[in-house]
């Protein structure tokens, strides 16, 4: 137990060492403050370029339509479009999970997001597998959200 | 071990190391200064200045180094197989190794140029030859592949290659070894090489956009044995100087045959002139050559293979402005054209004087008409001293190879005395000699043979290391040796093995190319035939005994990964599609029994094993390149039924 604590701390140390390093090289000559900001991540949003995502209460069907053409090609192999597992996790239920700034900004921006969104995090320990950056244009993003959306039952 | 005896001991060894190197003439302790280490260290993480793109010599492929680091970053596969990346191996790059001879594996690639925009590189592509089956290469600087493979008819060992025009109009193939010219008429007597044997240089052209290559016309020439070549630049653009050996033109034991004359020959061309011959339609058509034109397609991610059969022919001796000779002492090697493009080195491998010709004073001579007496086979021969800007005395023994800095300074490679030499282009005098380890053969400086040289490094490629390296038998690699040049005086700052021999080499700054590298191929632009657009296209076809699986690859799995229904003897098409859009997310794959090699493919990319069954069972496939947390689960098998089973064809990855 006490070996524990020990290895703890130390972690912590490290943990604080290597996360402030940056910031007080760069700050280390100007001898400004050197205190670490508290985390920006916002949790419901995500991080990336979306800030807010205007959906619709009807659904855009052609839209809907076009994401799965891209889905299809980009996500199947590792998502199922109902709630069973595959690599990922299912589709079905992930607009009322999540805001649709969260899942564009997932979608287009996977790895700054896995290393810190909470949620993300805990999948990553079930998936054992990072989500791919699959190179979607602001468009397809879009489209795929529509076919989400049309997958839990938007009509 | 207390403080005052570890220090005796250091002392002690100290003294060791020191008189060891001191009776050690030009050992492998050789000293360099002190903060070399230094100034070619590049810490992790952080990139190096220069690309160097570095022949391979026999290995047939280029190398792609860092300087000054010396990191080798990746070897392309060019002229030879490569069945880490299925250079050769896969069916999309098989076309690319075709020739008028068939497949052939291997070749020697020699030279490496850059493509020129206004006398400087542009970053587009690095052009190389095959010194043995003929053939010039076009790589692309996006991709780091070959993509373009072009057979030259009417030629015996293409060693006087690539280089190219100020604005790489044309890149510029020679022959090394005069022979008769292609067709039936060739069978004649060896002994007869005066009256049949000739020479060929190629103007290949090469589109400003694409890059494809295109034989626009031939030159043909005595049979002389064209060396090296080097364009004009400046105010000598729209003229090429070619070294010539064998002026005597002796077709055995060239040992002694052919180093009997005095001097052999630089040979002028003015390439506008014979531009304009050309287009005017002053050449003739030869129909009876065969030559291989292979193109790899970035869209359909394969390869083709055409044979063309016709050529436009001029010969030198037909007009009287087109080629001069100039004569230059014993068996010249290189001929390089410095920065301003007034002056041309050649390089006599047997001379003990380096001639420097003037273009200013080549033009007057002739313009004068001040010739020899007597022609050389038709062609005019420009009196020595009429072009001659001046000799270099004394500068070494052997000198093969001048590149140049950004000050006015050229340097000269001496395999015989083992040194690089720095002199004064315009004083011709000389600044500073270092001695290499050992024997250098083609030296590059960067940016050296371009119209404005970045300077710094100096790069010599070394034909012996001996004792510079760790022993590996009997078998052991060359090596660089990279020196600063910014200085009076060369500094001698690292030693870096290389793959193969190294011929010449680039190098270009990181900068100017770095963000025109490719990181994915898209997937919606994959118009590969056998392309699985997604897993839900991923299949198993049959026709007759041709089975062609359309799979896909994704972090960790490849759908199908259960096949059964394939027959022993069956051609089996693996089309495999990794529909990874991130960089750096390769798959590969491979499958137990496949007398090939493995496939490699990139994000987006689709690329095809071809694969007989030649017993009776289960055949494991997986992923060869780590890819992910869960890449040792990356794999499936194969069920293999005697020929005429009635086991079904199916296949699934995950439920059926």
């Amino acid at each position: 137990m006490k070996q524990l604590a020990i290895i703890l701390v130390l972690g912590i140390l490290i943990y604080a060492c290597s996360s402030g390093g940056k910031q007080s090289s760069e700050n280390g000559s100007t001898n400004t403050e050197t205190q670490q900001q508290p985390t920006d991540y916002d949790p419901n949003r995500g991080e990336g370029k979306f800030d807010h995502v205007d959906v619709g209460e009807k659904l855009d069907v052609q839209l809907a339509k076009d994401g799965k053409v891209v889905a299809d090609l980009k996500c199947a192999s590792c998502h199922k479009y109902t709630d069973e597992r595959l690599v990922g996790p299912g589709w079905a239920g992930v607009t009322e999970r999540h805001r649709p700034e969260w899942i564009m900004n997932f979608i287009t921006n996977p790895d700054p997001m896995i290393d810190k969104d909470p949620k993300l995090l805990a999948q990553l320990e079930i998936c054992l597998v990072r989500m791919p950056n699959q190179n979607l244009s602001d468009e397809d993003a879009r489209k795929i959200l529509e076919f989400m959306r049309e997958n839990d039952g938007v009509k | 071990m207390k403080p005052k005896q570890y220090l005796l001991w250091m002392a002690a060894a100290a003294a060791v190391s020191i008189s060891f190197s001191a009776c050690r003439p030009k050992g492998a302790g050789s000293a360099v200064s002190g903060n070399a280490a230094q100034r070619t260290y590049v810490p992790p993480g952080q990139y190096d200045e220069f690309y160097n793109f570095v022949s391979g010599g026999f290995s047939g492929q280029m190398s792609v180094y860092g300087l000054p680091s010396g990191r080798l970053f990746r070897v392309i596969p060019v002229f030879s197989v490569d069945p880490e990346k299925a250079w050769g191996y896969s069916e999309e790059t098989k076309p690319m190794l075709m020739t008028s001879h068939g497949f052939v594996p291997w070749d020697d690639l020699h030279h490496i140029e850059s493509s020129f925009t206004d006398g400087m590189p542009d970053g587009k592509w690095m052009f190389a030859n095959s010194n043995n089956t003929p053939r010039l290469a076009r790589i692309d600087l996006t991709t780091y592949r070959t993509a373009e493979i072009i057979e030259i008819p009417n030629t015996g060992g293409n060693h006087c290659s690539p280089f190219t025009t100020e604005n790489s109009e044309y890149v510029i193939a020679a022959t090394r070894f005069s022979v008769p010219p292609d067709g039936p008429q060739g069978d004649v007597p060896i002994s007869s090489y005066k009256q049949n044997f000739k020479g060929h240089i190629s103007f290949v052209s090469v589109d400003k956009e694409t890059g494809e290559f295109n034989i626009a016309f031939q030159l043909k020439t005595p049979g002389l044995n064209f060396d090296l070549s080097s364009a004009g630049k400046g105010v000598s653009n729209g003229w090429l100087f070619l070294s010539c050996y064998n002026s005597e033109q002796a077709h055995t034991l060239l040992e002694v045959n052919a180093s009997q004359n005095d001097k052999d020959f630089i040979l002028a061309i003015n390439w506008k002139k014979a531009e304009e011959y050309f287009k005017a339609g002053k050449g003739t058509k030869q129909t009876n050559v065969r030559y291989a034109h292979n193109k790899y397609n970035e869209h359909t991610h394969s390869a083709t293979h055409e044979i063309k059969t016709e050529v436009t022919v001029l010969d030198v001796a037909d007009f009287e402005d087109l080629a001069y000779l100039i004569p230059c002492p014993k068996s010249p090697h290189g001929t390089d054209v410095n920065p301003t493009g007034e002056y041309i080195v050649g390089s006599g491998k047997l001379a003990a004087l380096i001639p420097v010709f003037s273009f200013d004073k080549i033009q007057k001579a002739i313009a004068a008409g001040d010739f020899e007496s007597e022609r050389y086979d038709g062609i005019p021969v420009i009196k020595y001293e009429s072009a001659l800007h001046g000799e270099v005395e004394k500068p070494g023994l052997g000198p093969l190879h001048t590149e140049f800095d950004d000050k006015g300074n050229a340097y000269t490679s001496f395999f015989v005395s083992s040194e690089v030499v720095k002199w004064n282009v315009e004083k011709l005098e000389v600044l500073d000699r270092q001695p290499t380890y050992y024997s250098v053969g083609h030296l590059m400086v960067a940016g050296g043979n371009s119209k404005k040289p970045y300077g710094k490094y100096l790069v010599a490629y070394n034909k012996i290391t001996k004792d510079r390296f760790l022993p590996t038998g009997p078998e052991l690699c060359h090596a660089a040796q990279l020196f600063d040049i910014s200085g009076d005086k060369m500094e001698l700052l690292l030693d870096f093995p290389t793959i193969g021999e190294p011929h010449y080499a680039q190098a270009i700054p990181a900068d100017v190319i770095k963000d025109r590298s490719l990181k994915i191929y898209d997937i919606n632009a994959n118009n590969h035939p056998f392309k699985a657009n997604g897993e839900g296209d991923a299949r198993v076809e049959r026709d007759g005994n041709i089975v062609r699986v359309y799979m896909t690859t994704i972090r960790s799995h490849l759908t199908p990964d259960v096949i059964e229904g394939i027959q022993q003897g069956d051609e089996v098409y693996f089309h495999i599609t990794n529909i990874e859009q991130d960089w750096d997310m390769p798959h590969g794959f491979a499958i137990k029994g496949a007398g090939n090699s493995e496939l490699l493919i990139m994000p987006g990319e689709t690329q095809t094993l071809k694969w007989v069954p030649d017993r009776v069972g289960i055949f494991p496939f997986y992923c060869t390149d780590f890819c992910s947390a869960l890449h040792q689960e990356m794999s499936g098998y194969v069920r293999v039924s005697p020929k005429g089973s009635n086991v079904a064809l199916t296949s699934y990855a995950g439920n059926k």
